[in-house]
This record gives C-alpha cells, structure tokens and sequence, in this order.
C-alpha cells in the first residue's frame, strides 16, 4: 500500500464515530489518506495534530492502525471512458467494467469567473406544460424539484433528463434507494440512452459521509465534458438532503455549534459551491453548459426548513409537485413554482404572448382557488367563481399534469383556446395587442 | 516586515506563529505550493495570529511561511473604475487568465497606461485639506475630482500644480508642502482601508431629495431619498433580485454600485450582458457607463465576501466626495452575515441569537450609517443611497438579520409569499413596508415644490384605503359576498385599483417597467379620483364587474407610451367609464 516515500503511521490517539485524528507532520489540509484501506480526508490541523474524516465510518479500526497520507485531495481519472458507465462515491466503477484511464483531476475545483460565463439564453424542452409554458428551463440553470418523499420526482425528473437533448445526463444519487437505482438505470437502458449517462452512486446501503463526494465527482465529470468536450451536461443530483444530513453529522462529529435545523453554519456556502458548478460557457470557450437538476426532499411539505431554504437562496427557481385531488393527477404546482431563468426565453424563444399568457392562466388559477375556498366555507359561487373552477379543473388536466407532451406552442394554444371556453376578453387582462391576434372570435 | 509560519489549518482559518508585531486586520500573504494565499488577521493571542485566508486552503502545510503587508485589507481609488467588474478583493474580474479563477491570482484594479484629460481646480498658493478637489478628469461623462490624499492631517499649500494636458494615475499631478514643511507629491490614486468609515464632509444632514426610481410602489407610496437608506427583505421568489434590477437600472444616480455579496452568478451575468446595452432613462447613455459590479457570488470564497460589501462602500465614498450621487446596493447583506457566522463559529467564540455573532447589530448598524447626504467642506453636496436585501431564513421576518437592519434602515420594502404567489408583482406588502421619510418635513417641504402640497395627504389616504380594503377582504372571506352591505364590495374594489394600477408594475414590460414622476402624477390623479367617486351599486355583483372593467382599462393605459394617442384614448374611456355611472 505505502510506496517508498511515503512515511507510515501507526499511532492513533484519538477515534470518535467518524473521525481518527493522531500525530503528523507534513500533511496537507484537504489531503487524502487511508487508514487500514479504508479512505480519510484531512479536515484540521493544529500543530502537528491531524484530525481525518474516514468516510466508511471508523467501525472497526484499531488505535494502531496504518494511516499513509496519499498527498493529494479527492480526485476523479476524467477521460471519454466515463461514458456509459456507473461509479461509486470514489469514482470507481461499479458495473463490473474496467478502471477508467485518463487524467487524474482534484474535485471540487476553483469556481469559474463570473465574467467568463454567458447568460444563458436556450430553452430546454421537456414537453411537460407546468415547466415549459409556466417555469421554463434554461440551459446552465440550477433548478431543484422540493418534493415530499412520497411524490414520484425520480420519474419526472428521468423523463426530463431523456426529453431535454443533452449530450450527456450525469447521474449523482446520495442515500438512494437500491429500487430507485435500478429504476433509472432501467429507464435509462429502455430509452437507448445508456451510452450518454456516467453515473456515481451512493445508496442506503453505502455509509452515508461517502455521499459528500457525490456532487463533486459529478460535477468534475460534467466539467470535463462541458469545458474539453464542449457538450450540454445535464446534472441530476438526488437527493440533496440526504448530502445536507451527512454534512450535519461530520460537523456535529467535529464538535461544531449548530446553526438552524442542526445544520452546520456553512450549509449556505457548501451547497452554492455545489450549484454554482452550472454555467453556460461562451462560444469562444466552445459553448458548452452544465445544467443542474437537483431534488430537495422536504419534510411535510416544511420549506422553512434550513435545507430547502438554503437551497431556495441558491437555486434558480424551484419545482413543486403536488397532487391535484380535483383531476386525480400529480400536477407541477403553479403558485409556489418558480424558474428565474424563465424570461431569458419566454417570449424570445418561444411565440411572444408566452408571458403575458402564463401569468394570466395563474392569475385565474389563484382566483379560482379562491372560489374552491369560498365554497368549502359554505359560501355561494358567483358565475365568475363557477367559470374559475372549471377553467382550473381543464387546465389542470390538460397542461398542469406532469404526463403531459407537447411543444410550448400548442400549450399556448390550448390556453387561449381555454381562456375563451370560460371567461370574457376583460377577465384575463392582457394587453389589446395579443388579444386582437389570438382571441379568435373577437 | 513581520513574518510568520503556519501552525494549523481549520477550512478557511489558519493559525500562525508570527516573529514582530501585527495588527488587528492587517493583511498578509501565505505561500503555498507556488502560490501566494491573502489572508486577515482576525484574532491574536501572545505570538499566534489567527487569519482568515480569503482563498482555499487545499493542500496548505505546518511550517508554510506567511508574510505579512504592514497594512489593512484597503482599496486603491482612481479614474477607471466605471464599467468595471471587481471580485470582493478589488481585482479586476476580466483581466484574470482562463476561464477558472485560479487560487493566489490577484489583478491590478487600476489601468496604469490609460491618459486622462486633467484639468486643474486649485491653484499655487492654495491651502487645502485632506479630500479637497485638486483638479478634475471625465470619465464616461461623469467629472471626477482629483483629491488632496483623503489621510492628509491638517492643512497643506499647493506648492505646483500641472497644467491641463493628459496624464497617467500614477503621474504626480501636484506638490503639497505640509505643516511640518515635507512635501508631497500627489497623484491620482487614493488609497483607503475599507473598513474605516470616510468622514471627509463637513455635515451630514437629514436626507430630504426624493431619489426617482421609476418603481411606483416605492416613489409614490414609500419614496426612497438621495442618502437614504432601505432594505428589502423577502423569502426567496418574491422578486428581490428584479426589484433591486429595476431600482439600479432606473434610479437617478450619477454612479450605481451593485454589490453582488454571496448571489448568484447567473445575476451578475445578467447585468453584465443586459448594462451594455440598456440606456439610463435620465442621461441617454449606456447603463454600463455608470455601473461598477463588485462580485463576491455564492461559490467564490467566503471570507472575501464580507470585504466585499465593504469594498463596495468605500467606492462609493470615494465617488461621494467628488460631490456625486451615489446608489449602492448589496444583495444580499444574509450572506455576509453567515460569512461572519461561520468565521466566528471557526474562532469558537460564544454565540448569539441563531449562531450569529454578538456584534452583528452594530456591524449592521455602522455599515448602514456610511450611506447618507452630506456637505462637502467645499460646500457641494453628495450621497450615498444604500438598498441592502435581506434573505431572512425560512422567510421568517423574526431573525437577527432583519430585526438588526430594520432598526437601522429608514425604508423598508417587505417582499411577501402570498403577493408573490398571486403574481402581484412587484411583491411589496403596501401595508407593512415602510418610508420613515414620509414623516420627515424636510421631505414634505421638497416634495410639495414638486408635486404639490397635496401629495402626502393623498399617499397617505391611499395607504388608509389599502387597509381599508384588507380588512373589508378578511370580512367577505369569513361573512361571504351577500354577509356584508354593497359599499363594503365598492370600498374592497377601490383598493383593488390602487393594488392593480398603482401598485403592480409588470417589470418586464417595455413601456410599464418604467414611470416617471410625471406619469406617476397622472396615475395617482386617475386612482385618486376613482377612489373619491361615489358609486351607487345595488347589487355586488355589479361592482365585481365593473370595477373589473375599469381596472383592465387602466392596465391597457399603464401599457401604454406615455401621452401617446392609445395612452389618452385609455385615459378618455377610463373618465367616460367613470360619468357612466
């Protein structure tokens, strides 16, 4: 294990849950080691005591044990090789195949220079109405779906990878569970895409401080095929409170005070490192993208909660669902769902009355949850309540349910076609403009 | 200079044994593998010198060695700032290599070659004190003063001065013979530590010049003025990030500083691509012209993100002391707060309210009072108006962040889920937020030259209707439609105008993103009239309908070009609407 010019340890003086620390001298901070085989990462120095972080947890490891310090930081072999292949949290494979070849990269690098980025500026189509017409995505955005437990995200998430023409998906589960791996990789296989995903996982059965290597090593493999490749990279990151709880435990373990939630005080900065990785790179340096899916599992629908709060600051916009107990569909939540990114395109790359036609859809979304609760209280509809709460049920069942496909133009049109059905030309409070063009029977 | 080497290494925070003396704050270099780290001295104690290194510490050892400047974290300030983009650190974003920001690469804020027309303001003879104008250079229009050194003390005589002709910064433009009989040369770079607030003026007087933002809902219902300060707190997706867009690219300042703390980048993409090309609404120039970007964004490291919003206000400082109108806006001031967090945290100092520092209210509280309009000792008047945004954990209002800056802050714009959900944009809360200026006379008296002696009290009736209305909502959502008399509905709609007409501003609109002052007048004359008619409804149903009516002609007339024929045909069916009844 140890070569020739590495020196070997075998003095712990200290072991907690997750932590090993003992004396050491010239050891870099970030710096890999192993102990016994198994893997550690430097995380304090003070004089020539080291404190490391084992991943695997440190079951079983005796007070002498061998620590050899590797002198370098946590790193991933880049390489075209990585196409169609499945990893581990350390980025060895885990499909049977052979080691990848190729160069030898640190994750978790330096950020790029916000003025080396472009605005990004293409639409990513997925086909599903409650994102393209309400919360469009944007090629190098960073978007995650908040979603309860229960809600099927991996599924809306893997027809969004396979809907939106990336060249590559890159896959990053943390705290997955074994039947959801197989699902992706099974959806990914059906739809003859299994050569375009690289994925690194970390399931329920792994120890979960591995899971903190999973966006890097995603991330450093999208870099890879964003910056040398010049490829779109789509990053699906699931699930990112499963990172979060493994970072509340390292700091808990290394005797930090805790912020909100029990979660360490530079929960902000570790997960903005995470999603800033997305970026869409200028024609001049080849015009590739890193766009980022990620999902938040909430507690009971709690986004006050540090995690999804923290996210929410970060993130680009944010994706509900929610099941619509009205049309007995999971629907993308209109009122609470958001893509900042949306007027990049809006309007400019799709048919002009987009904007003004999605606010005014949820304008009579919002006022026809008004009349539900108006009714539920007992109260009389009016006619314009009535004609809301039918407007809602058909555009919920037409547009907002996550089984729709269609392109952004007959999502417009069917919403005309609705705005119509039910409400006169003053109700929906559009500019004359686009009225006189699309109200068809002015 | 003082040396020292590396003792230990927590994430950002590094011990050194240190072998002179050092002070609090100053700024030293520790070299690793090549490079070359900045760091702050932020706690001493005997011969260990704890800093906080502004960069990652990856792969740093025991024993590396660490030298330290002699001076604070500071700025240098100099014709050629304008449309630049500056990290937190002030160096100059676009002239480092490669598209990755690699760790130890610092870059010349200023540009050493370019010559600047210089015009001298004082003469041989002259007696001058620290920030008086020496002479002058345009830059993007703007005319920029060149300063007697802002840490100068006492008087001094000019003892040459160059003659008008074109000079680099680094050209000795003047020789001031001091007190003591030394000279000094003087040229047009000033150097001052950002942490130390600028007193160059003679007096800082109660702010009372209403500053035109073209937002309606903050001129007209809680104006901002030149010097004031504000904040705009809000849970994220209530549109922070587009009301802080809208106010630097409409606000009537002579230079806007936008201080991206610890945001996204994708926002300073954004303003970088989208400046270039807009034209400010009061001179016709670009946008760019008079915009400096000062990005720390969220994943670039963080301890240079608190010198950033600090970086930030020096400039503008500097920029007031040339008697200029400056607006500064940091977005977002929760995330400079957490890098203070999370060094004390490091540092294991006890911790206050929600893991905070103890000291967070007065760093809060001296940052805001560097904003203001002031006197300079030449009698010109400049200022600093500063916005700050708060991202309040868990959209909560009730946590330290907030509550310190509310204390501080003379507006406040409160950013609400449920407007925002309702797509009321922009989503401030008309009820809660807040112009302390209002209640000022200095500002009463202004603002009356301008629009009248009436206007308050028509803002204020207003405000009254607005809460008016909410109360009459709760009443309809708990007695329904036919519980409460018809003038209750009339009364509840005409808050809806207000909301609808007044308040709401599609900011993405041409013609709406933008009101002038002028526009405003008229808005607020047409809301304040229908506001005053007096309806006679039978039936509630009526009211709904017609209101509704009225409300869609007003939005086709604040979609219109101002005093274009569309805009007064709106306008006349809005008044036949009106006598219709």
């Amino acid at each position: 294990m140890a070569t020739a010019f590495q020196k070997v340890y075998t003095k712990i003086s200290q072991i907690t849950k997750a932590t090993c620390s003992l004396k050491a001298t010239g050891v870099g901070y970030d710096e890999l080691a192993t102990i016994n085989g198994k893997l550690a990462q430097v995380v304090k120095i003070a004089g020539d005591d080291v404190t490391l972080q084992v991943f695997e947890g440190t079951g079983g490891i005796p007070t002498n044990a061998e620590v050899v310090f590797l002198g370098k930081a946590p790193s991933l072999k880049v390489s075209d090789q990585l196409a169609g292949r499945f990893f581990n949290a350390y980025g060895h494979p885990i499909d049977g195949g052979p080691e990848i070849e190729g160069k030898d990269v640190e994750i978790g690098g330096p950020s790029v220079n916000p003025v080396r980025r472009r605005q990004p500026s293409e639409l990513i189509a997925t086909g599903i109405a409650g994102i393209d017409l309400n919360n469009t995505l944007v090629s190098g955005q960073k978007i995650p779906f908040f979603a309860d437990p229960d809600q099927p995200f991996n599924e809306v998430m893997a027809m969004v990878a396979l809907r939106a023409k990336a060249d590559k998906i890159i896959l990053g589960g943390m705290g997955m569970t074994n039947d959801d791996y197989y699902f992706f990789r099974n959806t990914f296989s059906n739809a003859g895409a299994l050569d375009r995903i690289i994925s690194f996982m970390n399931t329920t059965e792994d120890p979960a401080v591995e899971r903190l290597l999973i966006p890097d090593m995603a991330l450093t493999a999208a870099e890879y095929f964003a910056v040398e490749k010049h490829e779109k990279v789509l990053v699906l990151l699931t699930d990112m409170t499963s990172y979060a709880d493994s970072l509340s435990i390292v700091s808990n373990r290394m005797d930090q005070i805790p912020s909100k939630d029990s979660m360490p005080g530079s929960l902000y900065s570790d997960l903005a490192k995470i999603y800033e990785k997305a970026v869409q790179f200028p024609e001049e340096a080849g015009g590739g993208s890193i766009t980022i899916i990620a999902v938040t599992t909430l507690s009971g629908g709690d986004i006050t909660h540090a995690v999804p709060d923290n996210t929410g600051y970060i993130t680009e916009g944010q994706l509900y669902l929610r099941r619509d107990s009205d049309i007995g569909k999971v629907i993308v939540d209109p009122f609470r769902s958001l893509s900042r990114l949306k007027q990049l395109v809006a309007g400019k790359k799709t048919r002009k009355d987009h904007s003004q036609v999605m606010n005014a859809a949820i304008r009579l979304y919002s006022d026809a949850a008004n009349a539900k609760t108006k009714l539920e209280n007992g109260f009389d509809l009016t006619d314009y309540d009535n004609r809301c709460l039918d407007f809602a049920k058909e555009y919920g069942k037409r547009l907002l349910a996550i089984d729709v496909d269609l392109d952004t133009t007959e999502m417009l049109d069917v919403t005309w076609q609705l705005f119509q059905k039910y409400f006169k030309l003053e109700e929906v409070n559009i500019k004359r403009e686009l009225t006189d063009q699309y109200w068809k029977n002015n | 200079m003082t040396k020292g080497t590396v003792q230990g290494v927590i994430a950002n925070m590094v011990t050194l044994k240190v072998d002179g003396p050092v002070k609090q704050g100053e700024i030293c270099y520790i070299e690793t593998g090549g490079d070359r780290l900045m760091s702050e001295v932020i706690k001493v104690i005997g011969a260990d010198v704890y800093v906080q290194v502004f960069e990652s510490t990856r792969g740093l050892k025991v024993g590396a060695p660490a030298e330290f400047t002699g001076h604070m974290l500071e700025v240098q300030l100099a014709p050629g700032m304008l449309s630049k983009n500056f990290d937190g650190l002030q160096n100059d974003l676009d002239k480092m290599e490669g598209v990755f920001l690699k760790r130890g690469q610092y870059t010349d804020p200023l540009d050493r070659e370019r010559l600047w027309d210089f015009e001298p303001l004082a003469k041989v003879g002259d007696t001058v004190q620290a920030s008086d104008w020496l002479g002058k250079v345009e830059e993007n229009s703007q005319p920029l003063k060149i300063m007697v050194p802002f840490q100068m003390e006492g008087t001094a005589k000019v003892k040459s001065i160059v003659a008008a002709g074109q000079y680099k910064v680094d050209d000795t433009i003047a020789v001031l013979t001091l007190e003591n009989g030394d000279e000094l040369k003087v040229n047009m770079i000033q150097h001052w530590p950002v942490k130390f607030a600028m007193t160059n003026y003679k007096q800082k007087p109660r702010p009372f010049k209403l500053l035109e933002t073209g937002v309606r809902t903050i001129d007209t219902f809680n104006p901002i003025v030149e010097g004031g300060t504000g904040f705009i707190p809000g849970p994220f997706g209530t549109g922070k990030t587009v009301l802080q867009h809208a106010i630097s690219k409409q606000a009537e300042a002579d230079i806007v500083i936008i201080a991206a703390c610890g945001e996204r980048a994708n926002e300073v993409v954004e303003i970088f691509t989208e400046f270039p090309e807009l034209v400010d609404p009061h001179t016709g120039r670009k946008l760019m012209e008079r915009t400096i970007i000062i990005a720390n964004t969220s994943n670039m490291p963080v301890a240079a993100r608190e010198a950033s919003v600090y970086t930030a206000m020096t400039m503008a400082e500097y920029y007031r002391s040339m008697g200029l109108r400056v607006l500064l806006m940091a977005d977002s001031t929760s995330r400079w707060a957490q890098a203070l967090r999370e060094m004390s945290n490091r540092m294991e100092e006890l911790p206050g309210p929600d893991a905070f520092p103890m000291d967070l209210g007065a760093l809060v509280a001296n940052f805001y009072g560097r904003a203001g309009y002031v006197y300079l000792n030449n009698g010109e008047v400049g200022s600093i108006t500063f916005i700050g945004t708060v991202s309040p954990a868990g959209g909560n209002l009730k946590e330290p962040v907030t509550e310190n800056t509310k204390k501080v802050a003379r507006c406040f714009y409160a950013l609400e889920q449920e407007r925002a959900d309702k797509k009321r944009y922009p989503a401030v809360n008309p009820i809660d937020s807040y112009s302390k200026y209002l209640e000022y006379p200095e500002f009463a008296e202004y603002i009356s030259k301008k629009l009248g002696d009436q206007w308050i009290n028509k803002v204020l009736d207003l405000k009254t209707r607005m809460q008016r209305g909410k109360e009459i909502a709760e009443q309809i959502n708990i007695l329904g439609d036919d519980g409460v008399p018809v003038d209750y509905h009339e009364t509840f709609w005409k808050s809806e105008v207000i909301d609808f007409v007044l308040l709401q501003q599609d900011a993405f609109d041409e013609v709406d993103a933008v009101s002038s002052l002028e526009r405003q007048e008229e808005i607020m004359d047409v809301v304040t009239e229908i506001c005053e008619h007096d309806f006679q409804f039978s039936n509630f149903l009526d009211v709904i309908d017609y209101f509704k009516k009225l409300i869609n002609l007003c939005k086709q007339m604040n979609y219109s070009q101002f005093k274009s024929e569309q805009y007064e045909d709106y306008k006349r069916q809005i008044r036949e609407t009106l006598e219709g009844m």
